[in-house]
């Protein structure tokens, strides 16, 4: 056992707080993110991949579409709590959508549902709606080249 | 909670709080006023002096008290600079210095001066041939820290400064790091500059030093009074000073033995983390680094979500240096070592200090290689399927 030195013991104070300036809800989607994961190539849709330069996060993001509506959506982030709670929120927001729909979430709309994050992590609600926009851009070019193809 | 994070800042030990309570409360005289009232809180402030004088190894009327870190190291940066602009206009320093001493290079580079930013090696340390290189005629100032904040690798001051001396040019050490910490007299490092602040070691907030070795040209920041030798205008913080000269006398009584058991402890971390996640590096690990502090990359992480996954059990440990958090940049320290951007990323700092125990070294290992776990399950820049 390490012994540590006797005089100058010094009490810390007694501090366990809620963290930073995020609220609950991010607190709740960071520690217990939503729709984590990958589809195989064979139930995957669409796909996007994007990253945010300006941090260096990234995200990746699957989903498989029936009759026009988002029927599964899985993500992977590499990035801080912001960018990790915007997207699971974001995953949360577009399942069961209708393509239309879930092409039209923005990430005010990321923010509010999350009740807000701090200023300066804004910019990482933006990663999951571009990785989103990526996915139905992939889907719709699929889509497209079936049609094609018939 | 268990609080890792001893190089942002430390608690007030309760001895040197007792010992400047009195200059708060009965004792507020003015130092510089004329009556006999004023000079119980003179002669605190000269007692100061003395005790800090004797740490450091020098004369008390080398000793200068400022109000931080950050103002030792603007002080010795710019008075220097500006009191020899006559004799060249040329500053060597490194890409790992804090914020306080490359900022104002950089504000040094806008009236003029040239600054040369030396690069590090890949364990984070400068060396003597690249200090050697860089020098010309034109070099009037080194600027060279000795114990880096976020790897805690130390630096070749005392070769620095005999190099320095060889030729006439000022060494300032940003010393804010090792002071109170190493079982070292700091003068003997041969600097002529050297910053240390009291709340690195335990001492209040708000109160600094700056040791000026005796004729080094410096010109001050602050007009004003005649105060600290015309070098600091302003009325002296009384308490703090008290309380940074005692928390200095206390850290030197300890620091052999506290030394030993930091290092005990660090490494006794680093192993168990080592042993518990894979694709992880300890920055810094071969170079001569402080005994308290540790370095870490992990692959596929954020640095933050790292931080904030902790925080949230109650362990309080740092993305690089308290400074620099909230900004989106990874460090400049650990992408001068050659970590790539994605690495550096990927980095977390722990500092253990005083109340730093085994068992919660132990409880914040295991949890830091659960975080890292739990990251990596959700991170894209790991390969599943894709």
């Amino acid at each position: 056992m390490e012994t540590p030195s006797k005089d100058g013991d010094i009490e810390l104070p007694e501090y366990s707080g809620p963290i930073l300036l995020y609220n609950e809800n991010v607190v709740d989607h960071f520690t217990n993110p939503r729709n984590v994961g990958e589809l195989s190539d064979s139930e995957t849709d669409g796909f996007g991949l994007v990253g945010d330069p300006s941090c260096g996060d990234q995200m990746k993001l699957w989903i498989s579409v029936k009759a026009k509506r988002i029927d599964k959506i899985v993500f992977k982030s590499f990035g801080c709590p912001g960018a990790i709670a915007t997207s699971s929120m974001l995953t949360d927001l577009a399942k069961g959508q209708p393509i239309y729909v879930a092409k039209c979430i923005t990430d005010d709309d990321v923010i509010d549902a999350l009740g807000g994050i701090p200023e300066r992590k804004k910019h990482c609600s933006l990663l999951g709606v571009l990785a989103l926009q990526a996915a139905i851009k992939d889907w719709e070019s699929r889509q497209a080249s079936d049609g094609e193809q018939v | 909670m268990i609080y890792l994070d001893y190089n942002a800042t430390t608690p007030l030990d309760h001895r040197v709080f007792e010992a400047m309570v009195p200059y708060m409360n009965n004792h507020w005289g003015n130092p510089s006023s004329p009556y006999s009232f004023g000079n119980q809180t003179r002669i605190a402030v000269e007692k100061s002096r003395k005790r800090v004088a004797d740490c450091l190894g020098c004369k008390p009327v080398e000793v200068v008290f400022t109000s931080c870190g950050t103002e030792s190291d603007n002080l010795a940066v710019r008075g220097v600079a500006h009191a020899l602009r006559n004799r060249g206009n040329h500053i060597v320093t490194t890409a790992i210095e804090h914020h306080a001493v490359l900022q104002t290079c950089k504000a040094l580079e806008t009236e003029g001066f040239r600054v040369t930013y030396l690069p590090v090696d890949s364990d984070g340390a400068v060396s003597l041939e690249d200090v050697e290189t860089s020098l010309c005629p034109e070099t009037i100032l080194i600027t060279i820290m000795h114990a880096n904040n976020e790897t805690g690798v130390l630096q070749p001051i005392e070769g620095i400064s005999a190099l320095a001396k060889e030729r006439g040019i000022t060494v300032h050490t940003d010393a804010v790091q090792s002071a109170g910490k190493l079982q070292c007299r700091l003068c003997e490092l041969g600097s002529d500059l050297i910053s240390i602040s009291a709340h690195k070691f335990y001492g209040p907030k708000g109160a600094a030093a700056l040791y000026i070795r005796e004729g080094t040209p410096l010109e001050p920041l602050l007009a004003g009074g005649p105060h600290e030798r015309n070098f600091r205008a302003g009325t002296e913080n009384v308490a703090g000073i008290v309380g940074l000269s005692h928390a200095l006398d206390l850290a030197a009584e300890a620091s052999d033995s506290e030394c030993r058991r930091l290092r005990n402890l660090r490494d006794r971390f680093e192993k168990q983390i080592c042993s518990m996640v894979p694709r992880m590096k300890i920055n810094g690990r071969s170079a001569q680094r402080m005994p308290n502090t540790s370095s870490m990359s992990f692959e596929s992480v954020d640095g933050e979500s790292i931080v904030f996954g902790l925080d949230l059990k109650g362990i309080y440990v740092s993305t690089g240096s308290a400074c620099s958090t909230g900004d989106p940049e990874p460090s400049h320290v650990l992408l001068a070592m050659g970590l790539s951007p994605k690495e550096a990323q990927g980095s977390i700092r722990i500092s253990l200090g005083k109340n730093s125990r085994e068992d919660d070294i132990e409880s914040a290992a295991a949890a830091l290689a659960d975080m890292i776990k739990r990251l990596r399950g959700i991170s894209s820049t790991e390969s599943a399927a894709h």
